[in-house]
């Protein structure tokens, strides 16, 4: 087995079994610290495949900035109590059936193809930031632009949700 | 030359949507249902790039200088754009939701239909 071959069925496990573990950990700290794995190993995929600006980014906006804003939310509500509710045994039951039966579906839809992915030597510029910046300030700046509008809007609608009013539900 | 086929891939992103997708409807805390949803939107991110290489490698057999499948990837750093913009208004939604009935449990969230 060549080394790319072994890094992606060790990157595979890794991020199946992390994403596992976000879902049936008790803790919401532990969830997040598994999602932090999960974004480990879908960067090394990406490095695996030679997007390289996509794997700083996925490493720097995710694991670094989105989950620290998770973690953050959950320490500052005090939640890490392992006292959560859960949904009856028959729900569950549905849940899984319902996803599993939706896998095989997509994948009995999705397995005729025979692209691959190889990495010959030479090639695989395209995920570098040359040259993704040189197309985005070129073809695609009307988006960013738009995305920079997003964000200030973004920032906006936090500070105007997170604002403590009057107009509170009573419970 | 190592070859990877693209099903593989097809099938890695299948299973962390569908574990996503199973963690949104067996859980009743909102932060952890918020966490599922960024793994879902993940795997699109890792199928994105997947089919953006499979594009370059085809077209770079017949072409040396091409850059085929850029825009693919574009996509997938606008989409973490937006994820970002969505993750800070959807965490001031569910610190409001805190706020006003003191748990993030969504089964206190039938309220609202009164």
């Amino acid at each position: 087995m060549h080394i790319n071959e072994i890094l992606f069925w060790f990157l595979t496990a890794l991020a199946l079994f992390s994403a596992m573990m976000v879902v049936f950990s008790k803790n919401p700290v532990h969830s997040v610290l598994w999602l932090i794995m999960v974004f480990m190993a879908i960067t090394g995929h990406y490095i695996i495949m030679n997007a390289q600006f996509l794997a700083i980014v996925n490493m720097i906006v995710y694991a670094g900035a989105i989950m620290v804003l998770f973690l953050f939310v959950i320490m500052f509500m005090n939640l890490n109590a392992e006292s959560e509710p859960q949904k009856s045994k028959w729900m569950k039951f549905a849940a899984v059936l319902s996803g599993g039966s939706l896998m095989l579906i997509l994948i009995a839809a999705l397995k005729d193809n025979d692209g691959f992915i190889s990495s010959m030597r030479g090639e695989g510029s395209i995920g570098l930031i040359k040259n993704l910046g040189k197309v985005l300030f070129t073809d695609y700046v009307v988006p960013f632009e738009i995305s920079s509008i997003l964000f200030l809007s973004a920032m906006v609608g936090a500070i105007v949700l997170g604002k403590k009013d009057s107009s509170t539900i009573v419970s | 030359m190592p070859v990877i086929p693209i099903n593989y891939y097809i099938f890695l992103s299948l299973a962390l949507f569908t574990i996503g997708i199973v963690g949104v409807l067996t859980r009743r805390n909102a932060i952890i249902i918020f966490m599922c949803i960024e793994l879902m939107l993940n795997a699109v991110n890792v199928l994105l790039v997947a089919f953006s290489k499979m594009h370059h490698v085809a077209a770079f057999a017949l072409d040396r200088a091409t850059t085929a499948g850029t825009e693919a990837q574009l996509f997938v750093f606008f989409i973490m754009v937006v994820a970002a913009a969505e993750v800070t208004v959807g965490l001031a939604i569910i610190v409001m939701l805190y706020r006003n009935i003191h748990s993030v449990d969504i089964n206190f969230l039938n309220r609202l239909k009164h």
